[in-house]
């Protein structure tokens, strides 16, 4: 059986399966639960400033019958005083010294306070730090969690008075909510951070009530932003992860990456792994169904190594990462046309609609007598030819594997778009352009 | 041609033999199942989990096939139950997981057999064995019966490293589920790869020995440290009419197996016959006979609708089959003609008060003869225990209820302190079943292991299998290889 455990830069755990700060992480009672169910980690809910939280913290999107698709809260760091937490701390990794415990922490943007606490909760022998400098709300309004975040330079800046002091690994906790991750990625490893995490959650508002009007989630009749989470933010966290991931100063660094953002399956957290992280974080997935999803987790991720020889994770860290470019280095030789499987077609004409109204008109409806009914209905066919390769019509095909995009070789030049530019640059011109297609039978209609 | 373009056969007179003896549920595809397994709820503490009487896992395994994790999810199953590919077909789910679905109510029950099946068929499939044998405690056990109780008795016990030999009387091991489950529910092979992984544990399987005659029960004691007996019951009873002895009055269980063994077109059959019984080896028995090819096939039972015993939706899958039922019907003679059987002389009954089980008793109405013309006549009237070798068995000082050998119920043990016991030949009470006979091996396993080495197994542990054998399908670091075009089509021309 593979062996799943990880190294994150210095700290330690059986696997790359981590309870994301947040609920499920509040406490004491809830870590050791989750750690008995089989999580290798737990980054604890963040500890810092005193807080007052609202009713009605969370709301929930469900997509066509299904429950939480993307789950948005407005909730604040833990609302339990310090010297609790402390102690629960302390317990929960005397009990498991073999488990990541990992405190989360935000207090305003003072030094002495950020090298007091750290200090503070070093004492109790967690294992590490992860600093939240994404929290979008409440917290931020007081200067605390995105509001450091947004700003490299205070990113850097706070960075470095924990480090001055931390003698554990320090993880800074990245927002989403910025133009460019990269820039906030830099000042962590400007400031020697030990490792990066990210995402935290998205502003968001989940949406309004028709008959009262009121915002979701309500909280006495008045809503605003919150942190969106879950299922449906994957694909955001997948692109800031990589970005990161494939940054050069990061990468310089060598620091390890922690991902997190919709993660609910072990095909989400080897995805995650693909694109760089060395452990993966949980929350949305682990509200929605509790501690016990970790089992398929590590059972799934682990059927999946031995199923391709993989001994380690490092054996796949990061094993997409090359695979990251973007559209100047893209192949415009490279071309693909639908092809239909007319033994797995079952004409609801799906595709034929999707590529009419909406793509390039290149599928007919014709009669193609596959049948022996005698008023046989038209069959989807693709006229390869005009087909542009936009992959719509796979995509909203019902039936597996019907529509295949099956690569083709028109004899096009092999160049990218950068290449173009810079040997033809006359291609910038309309005229030019069409000329360059012409000739290199490229046509488009 | 497209496979759904094809005219789905689903009239049994337009299916030839052979397909009217395919699984009456074909498989589910890739697709229906991940649906099917999205729907579930994963429910904590699910109810459906409790109703099995084995005790699978079912949210999880049901959530691994919804994450593509199937290998796991047929994992999750093998470890509370090594008869998972039996009692994902014969299970009665409706009384049982599935009865207790919490979407019973407000959708429909999640189809938890076929989900299980689906997971079974694809561990089969890849071939993956899941568990070994267990390191040696130098201890043997001796199981007699390769029923259900007896091949997960002795499967449980081999994982945990104990030396066990299985007697058989047949000559395959399996027990009903080889020779009794109808094939349209369960094929010969499906029981017979599931008894092969018993011995691929380390079990040692000797088939065609009966204990009792080939090897004396005490030579067993003798010889082990522990012998569980799991011998099921015997043949169907007498009915004690006149004709009974005729040509073509047959036994119900020997009809079935035929249908396993033999191939189906050599099978004698009657094109009018009369069932006599009304429990679900009865409907078997009816239903093979439609799909035979039996044009008139007449379950004759002494009682109503209301007290047959055959489940509920066996009732209503043998009105779908064409089979005709007689209610308050008592057969009285097998008439015949030149020795063969033509007709069966029977009397209608009344219900009277009911009897000290609830039942109403069945009271003949005088003068009410009549007669059901047939050329065959099957009798399903239950089955016998095996009296003799229950008997031997008191001379260990072992007890009976009814006939059935009494153990305790939370270690399976009987009187005697190596004598364990499960299966059909304990079940004095409630539905007897595949996977009752499989929990009750699995409860003897565990009361032998604690007995013998004087360990304790926690309640409820679920030991993960480390030494699960999965082949690596691809080659190491298949991510990194750079693009390669797999397909090199012509290109369109214009
Ligand atoms: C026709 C029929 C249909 C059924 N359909 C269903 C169904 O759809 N669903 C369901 O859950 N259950 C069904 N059952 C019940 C189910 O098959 C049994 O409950 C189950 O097989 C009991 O398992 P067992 O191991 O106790 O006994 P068995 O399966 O009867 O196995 C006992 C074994 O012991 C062997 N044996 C007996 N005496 C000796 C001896 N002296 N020496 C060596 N070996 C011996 C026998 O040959 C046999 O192989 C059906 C039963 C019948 C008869
Ligand atoms: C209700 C809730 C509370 C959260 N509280 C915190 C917090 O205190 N500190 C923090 O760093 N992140 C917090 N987060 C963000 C999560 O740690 C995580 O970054 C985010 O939920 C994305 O992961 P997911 O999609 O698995 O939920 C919270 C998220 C939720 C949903
Ligand atoms: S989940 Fe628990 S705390 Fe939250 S609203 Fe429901 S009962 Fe109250
Ligand atoms: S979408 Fe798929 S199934 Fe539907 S008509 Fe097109 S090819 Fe056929
Ligand atoms: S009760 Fe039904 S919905 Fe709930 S876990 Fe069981 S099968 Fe799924």
């Amino acid at each position: 059986m593979a062996d799943l455990s990880i190294n994150f830069n210095g700290i330690k755990s059986p696997n790359p399966f981590w309870l994301a700060s947040a609920p499920p992480s509040n406490s004491g009672y809830q870590v050791q639960k989750a750690f008995e169910a089989g999580w290798g980690g737990a980054v604890w809910k963040t500890v810092g400033a005193p807080v007052m939280n609202v009713c009605n913290r969370y709301g929930t999107i469900d997509y066509k019958g299904r429950k939480i698709i993307g789950l948005n809260n407005v909730e604040l760091i833990s609302d339990r005083p310090l010297d609790v937490n402390l102690k629960e701390m302390r317990e929960t990794k005397k009990n498991f010294p073999n488990h990541a415990v990992i405190a989360s922490v935000m207090v305003e943007s003072k030094k002495e306070a950020w090298q007091e606490i750290i200090k503070r909760i070093e004492d109790t022998g967690v294992d590490g730090f992860e600093l939240n400098f994404g929290c979008p709300h409440g917290m931020s309004e007081r200067g605390m969690g995105s509001a450091m975040g947004q700003v490299p330079e205070y990113t850097c800046m706070v960075t470095e008075w924990v480090m001055e002091v931390a003698t554990k690994p320090v993880i800074v906790k990245l927002t989403p909510n910025v133009t460019d991750i990269v820039h906030p990625a830099r000042a962590a490893v400007k400031a020697n951070a030990s490792a990066i995490s990210l995402i935290n959650t998205i502003n968001s508002i989940m949406g309004v009530d028709l008959d009262t009007f009121e915002i979701r989630p309500n909280v006495g009749g008045k809503g605003g932003h919150g942190g969106y989470a879950g299922p449906a933010v994957k694909p955001i966290a997948l692109h800031l992860l990589s970005s990161v991931a494939s940054d050069e100063e990061v990468r310089k660094a060598g620091i390890p990456i922690s991902g997190m953002g919709g993660v609910e399956t072990w095909q989400d957290a080897v995805e995650f792994m693909l694109l760089g992280s060395t452990s993966v974080q949980v929350c949305t997935a682990v509200m929605h169904f509790g501690f016990r999803v970790v089992e398929d987790m590590i059972d799934g991720m682990s059927n999946w190594m031995d199923e391709r020889g993989f001994k380690n994770c490092t054996d796949f860290i990061g094993a997409s990462l090359p695979r990251i470019s973007s559209f100047g280095d893209f192949d415009l030789g490279f071309q693909s046309v639908a092809r239909i499987d007319h033994n797995k077609c079952i004409q609801c004409n799906l595709c034929f609609i999707a590529c009419n109204d909406t793509a390039h008109q290149c599928i007919d409806l014709k009669d193609m007598k596959l049948t022996d009914e005698v008023k046989e209905r038209l069959w989807p066919v693709v006229r390869e030819e005009d087909c542009v390769g936009c992959a719509l019509c796979a995509s909203v095909c019902p039936v597996d594997d019907c529509i295949t995009m099956t690569e083709i070789d028109t004899g096009r030049p092999h160049i990218t778009w950068n290449q173009l530019i810079k040997e033809k640059p006359e291609v910038l011109q309309w005229d030019k352009m069409v000329e360059y297609r012409e000739k290199n039978h490229i046509h488009i209609h | 041609m497209a496979e759904h373009y094809k005219p789905v056969k689903y009239k049994a007179w337009e299916m030839n033999l052979e397909e009217r003896f395919q699984e009456v549920f074909p498989p589910l595809t890739e697709r229906e199942a991940v649906l099917e397994a999205n729907r579930c709820l994963y429910c904590y503490d699910a109810p459906c989990m409790v109703a099995c009487p084995t005790h699978i896992d079912i949210p999880t395994f049901i959530r691994k096939i919804s994450t593509g994790n199937v290998t796991g999810s047929a994992r999750t199953i093998m470890e509370a139950n090594l008869m998972g590919a039996s009692c994902a077909r014969v299970c009665p789910v409706q009384e049982l997981c599935e009865g207790a679905c919490v979407l019973e109510h407000d959708e429909k029950p999640i189809m938890i057999g076929r989900l299980q099946r689906y997971a079974m068929d694809y561990a089969d499939e890849k071939k993956i064995k899941f568990f070994n044998k267990g390191k040696s405690l130098g201890k043997k056990v001796a199981v007699v019966g390769a029923g259900p109780a007896g091949l997960t008795c002795a499967g449980e016990l081999a994982k945990m490293g104990f030396e066990v030999t299985c007697y058989e009387r047949k000559m395959w091991p399996g027990g009903l589920s080889t020779y009794g489950i109808v094939v349209f529910r369960e094929p010969v092979e499906v029981a017979r790869a599931e008894a092969k992984k018993i011995e691929d544990l380390g079990v040692t399987m000797k088939t065609g020995v009966t204990i009792g005659e080939d090897i004396q029960f005490d030579q067993l004691l003798k010889d082990n440290d522990a012998v569980f007996v799991s011998i099921g019951l015997g043949s169907v009873p007498n009915m004690d009419i006149p004709g009974e002895d005729l040509e073509g009055v047959v036994d119900g269980l020997e009809f079935i197996e035929e249908t396993k063994v033999k191939p189906l077109c050599d099978i004698k059959y009657g094109n009018r016959i009369c069932v006599i019984g009304a429990g679900n080896t009865a409907i078997d028995c009816a239903t093979i006979a439609r799909r035979l090819g039996s044009e008139r096939v007449t379950m004759i039972y002494r009682r109503s609708e209301a007290e047959m015993p055959a489940y509920h939706f066996e009732y209503q899958f043998a009105l779908g089959e064409g089979v005709s039922f007689s209610f308050l019907t008592q057969p009285v003679e097998v008439l015949s003609n030149n020795g063969k059987v033509d007709g069966l002389k029977c009397v209608r009954m009344d219900l009277g008060e009911p009897d000290e089980s609830g039942r109403r008793v069945a009271v003949p109405v005088p003068n009410s003869e009549f007669v059901v013309p047939c050329d065959m006549v099957i009798k399903a009237i239950g089955q016998l225990k095996h009296t003799p070798f229950i008997a031997k068995l008191g001379e260990y000082g072992i007890k009976t209820v009814k006939g059935y050998i009494a153990v305790d119920s939370k270690t399976n043990r009987t009187a005697h302190e190596k004598i364990f016991a499960g299966g059909d030949c304990i079940r004095s009470k409630g539905e007897a079943s595949t996977v009752m006979a499989t929990q009750d091996g699995k409860i003897a396993a565990r009361a032998i292991y604690e007995q013998l080495t004087g360990n304790k197994i926690p309640e409820g542990t679920l030991k993960r299998s480390t030494d699960m054998t999965i082949e690596p399908a691809m080659e190491k670091g298949y991510a990194l290889h750079e693009h390669k075009p797999r397909v090199h089509a012509t290109a369109p021309t214009k």
